[in-house]
């Protein structure tokens, strides 16, 4: 066998893309029962997965997929009628071929998986609407060639045989049979091509020209030409070839044109119809104009981003580093450089995090499958709202949302939505909205999953967390509501009162928010009751570069993130009280708890005796704490590098990053500090 | 590769350690640095030094006399800091000196002695005897812990 290695990457790559469009296209389908161009955008779709599939010897994918085009084909022919159950066969091959491309791409092979039973059914749906089809098919005349050029005929039919059309030429499919002992059948085959081409274009040949110059065909070849002559002249000609055994030739009839054709035996219903698919593509292309430009992706070895960007930071040294030179600020030149340098280190910057930008429609485009799932499975009838698809993410962020955002809209379908009968006692619409957002915010992005349902149930929350044993009686009572909502993402919180298969299955928010965390985000929720809530995920922009204060503890140097610092304050001494083993100042009338960093992270110094405090005050949420620093060394624009392999998972310690000296300054996780 | 490796010799870059001479595996070592500014990295391991800058890599550096429980010391001319590679993680290991490369066929390695203590012995992979020196060949992965957090 060949090896496929270094194809399989691309063929799943490109099947998964392939996959994400048909989801597209039948969701549309659904709303436009029997558009011509979603059906064609379909066929298209599953033709290229079964050409890419029987290349690389997946035979499952490849059969089903074929036929999945046989039951698009007598779709798109008005063969059969759309209909709802045909649009769920079709989600359910989705779904198989899904499943089959993930198990590719985890093992290598397409699995055990069987489609048979889809198979079946797709062939019922096509044998129960036979005779519909042989009635039809009377009206025109079916070609006898094989149903593959006939695709590619109509492929052509859609722009350049309308064209020439128009012009008067007329489009033909010829199939040329050689003497089976024809000697030097590419030289013949030169032959026919140039007397073909004295008089016509050719559009299309099958097999291609190349092979048919490398001989590599049987005895006959098939050709799509565009020409002014007529049938019986054109198969004069070909004839009079010698050699060439026999000659067949059918013009293509574009049911748009068959008026303009000689077909003038046909029926006035079907020149009624005709019309009507006139105006249809009439409208198809006007809708084809609207469409959005189907982006073009480059994919990139990660490995070489991820290189690009070590340059970039060590650009970054070198321009901290100019400004340490630059103490005397007797210069001028120095200083024009450094600027200079700044500029292109900030552009370099720019273009290499949008390599690794990608829009966020990429995680936004299933959820349009999930919610018509969700709200056919649990009978609640939901829109979906969507906007903010084209915001840019790191592509780090792209596959890590996924889950998180699933969870988050599940979970506002399965407890937030109520059944339309309540839905109607509220006087709210039937259909219940999850909204879904997505908008950059300064350096971060933000994503709302927002639902009109009934809201938190804050006593609720309160009665589950106790029951559970997460907070006492006492607790319960004086929580204000923000507490108690966080009480939502504690770990094994579920307030589904029964378990359903969409959530509640003990793995709730905690895991979202841990995942958010990790990503550098934070989640927060508003809710009112009644009226819906609003979960609210907040990511920083880039992850590779921040801003970050620089501080001195000792004699070791440590940098802050600057945005999860609020302010940076000065205490006395004095001021400090200690409730329950915690130092704490007043501050702003609130009580502000102290951690002293020199003991956080080990550090081991004589504790000198100061009457004043330097206090980084750092938030997390709407907690507030302050960090007692020996003394600050200034704001500075940061790379963070990882500690690497052996030292992953480690306390408190976020990452480590390079000063101008060379030398390794750690970042604080001050999350972790809360 | 494969071919350098199923030859009968093989090369291995020698450190002092403690008046002991140590081995390892010369296609594990990436280079040899001369010790550099460390920083320390709270929370760690006691046997992990801290961090270096290494060309603009941020890598961990391991006190291989504390990860012995051999007397500490201080660091002087000679000391280095071999950059090891092994699996996907680059570590450097900080030693007393470092300057040669020897070749050992199979029949110069013994196997690590069954006396002494258990524990040390688990980082032993073998015994060299080159020229009247006896050369402690180190396992690296169990230095490291790797087969310690897969087990």
């Amino acid at each position: 066998m060949m090896d496929m290695g270094q194809y399989l990457e691309i063929f799943i790559e490109e099947s998964k893309e392939n996959l994400q469009n048909m989801n597209q296209s039948l969701l549309d389908l659904e709303n436009n029962y029997g558009d011509k161009s979603i059906l064609n955008d379909i066929f298209r779709v599953a033709h290229t997965l079964k050409g890419m599939s029987s290349t690389m010897g997946f035979s499952k994918v490849a059969s089903l997929t074929h036929e999945m085009e046989n039951v698009l084909q007598a779709l798109r022919n008005n063969e059969i009628p759309t209909s709802e159950k045909i649009i769920d066969l079709l989600f359910e091959c989705l779904d198989i071929l899904e499943e089959y491309i993930n198990e590719i791409s985890n093992t290598g092979d397409e699995g055990d998986l069987e489609s048979n039973h889809l198979i079946k059914k797709l062939n019922n749906v096509m044998s129960t609407n036979i005779e519909l089809s042989i009635t039809e098919s009377s009206d025109e005349e079916i070609p006898a060639i094989s149903s593959e050029i006939l695709i590619e005929a109509e492929e052509f039919s859609k722009s350049i045989v309308e064209k020439a059309a128009l012009e008067g030429y007329n489009g033909y499919r010829i199939k040329i049979e050689l003497n089976p002992n024809c000697m030097l059948k590419s030289a013949r085959a030169f032959i026919i091509f140039n007397t073909i081409e004295r008089d016509c274009e050719i559009l299309k040949s099958n097999p291609p020209v190349e092979d048919i110059e490398d001989e590599k065909f049987d005895t006959s070849f098939e050709l799509i030409i565009l020409t002014r002559m007529a049938q019986e002249e054109l198969k004069r000609e070909l004839c009079g070839i010698s050699e060439v055994e026999n000659v067949l030739i059918e013009k293509i009839i574009l049911k748009e044109y068959s008026t303009r054709t000689d077909q003038q035996e046909v029926e006035n219903k079907l020149s009624l119809e005709i019309e009507e698919s006139m105006d249809e593509d009439e409208d198809k292309r006007q809708s084809k104009t609207k469409k959005p430009k189907v982006g073009k992706t480059v994919r990139v070895d990660i490995d070489r981003l991820d290189n690009l960007m070590n340059l970039v930071s060590e650009l970054i040294i070198i321009k901290t580093r100019l400004e340490d030179i630059d103490d005397d600020g007797r210069k001028q030149n120095m200083n024009e450089a450094i600027e200079y340098l700044e500029r292109i280190t900030t552009s370099l910057h720019d273009a290499v995090m949008k390599v690794r930008m990608v829009p966020i429609e990429r995680v936004f485009n299933r959820f349009p499958r999930m919610i018509r799932d969700l709200s056919k499975e649990l009978g609640k009838e939901i829109s979906l709202f969507m906007s903010g698809e084209e915001t840019e993410v790191d592509r780090t962020v792209i596959d890590e949302i996924g889950d998180p955002l699933i969870h988050l809209i599940r979970n506002s379908i399965d407890h937030g939505i109520e059944d339309p009968e309540t839905r109607k006692r509220f006087g709210k619409p039937d259909a219940g909205t999850v909204k879904l957002i997505a908008y950059p915010d300064g350096n971060s992005v933000v994503i709302e999953v927002e639902d009109d349902g009934q809201g938190i149930n804050i006593d609720r929350v309160k009665a589950k967390a106790l029951e559970k044993g997460i907070i006492t009686k006492e607790q319960s009572d004086t929580m204000d509501e923000k507490e108690a909502i966080h009480l939502l993402f504690h770990a094994g919180f579920s307030t589904a009162d029964k378990i359903s298969d969409i959530s509640g299955r003990g793995v709730g928010l905690d895991v979202v928010k841990t995942k958010i965390e990790s990503l550098g985000g934070i989640v927060e929720v508003q809710t009112i009751k009644n009226k819906g809530s609003k979960f609210i995920i907040r990511l920083p922009l880039t992850l590779a570069i921040i801003q970050a204060l620089l501080v001195n503890i000792g004699t070791e140097k440590y940098a802050i993130p600057l945005n999860s610092i609020k302010e940076i304050i000065t205490i006395k001494t004095a001021s400090i009280r200690k409730v329950q083993n915690q130092e704490v100042v007043l501050y702003r009338n609130h009580t502000l708890p102290i951690l002293r960093m020199n003991k956080i992270l080990h550090v081991d110094r004589e504790e000198p005796a100061k009457e004043d405090l330097t206090v980084v005050v750092v938030k997390k949420g709407d907690k507030t704490a302050g960090f007692v620093v020996d003394s600050l060394i200034g704001q500075q624009e940061i790379v963070i590098k990882s500690l690497g392999k052996f030292l992953s998972g480690i306390k408190v310690i976020a990452g480590a990053t390079i000063l101008g000296n060379g030398q390794v300054a750690l970042i604080v996780d001050t999350n972790s500090l809360f | 590769m494969n071919h350098q490796k199923s030859t009968l010799e093989q090369q291995y870059v020698l450190f002092k350690l403690d008046n002991e001479f140590y081995g390892i595996d010369i296609l594990q070592v990436e280079t040899i640095e001369k010790v550099m500014d460390i920083t320390r990295v709270p929370h760690a391991l006691p046997y992990v030094q801290g961090v270096i800058n290494l060309r603009g890599e941020v890598v961990p550096v391991i006190n291989l006399r504390k990860r012995f429980n051999l007397p500490e010391a201080a660091f002087d001319e000679e000391s280095r800091i071999i950059i090891i590679s092994i699996e996907d993680m680059i570590v450097g290991l900080l030693v007393d000196s470092s300057s040669e490369v020897i070749q050992l066929e199979d029949g110069d390695i013994d196997e690590a002695p069954e006396l002494g203590d258990q524990k040390d012995k688990g980082y032993i992979k073998g015994i060299g005897k080159k020229e009247d020196r006896i050369i402690i060949l180190l396992d690296l992965k169990k230095i490291l812990g790797i087969t310690d957090s897969n087990e």
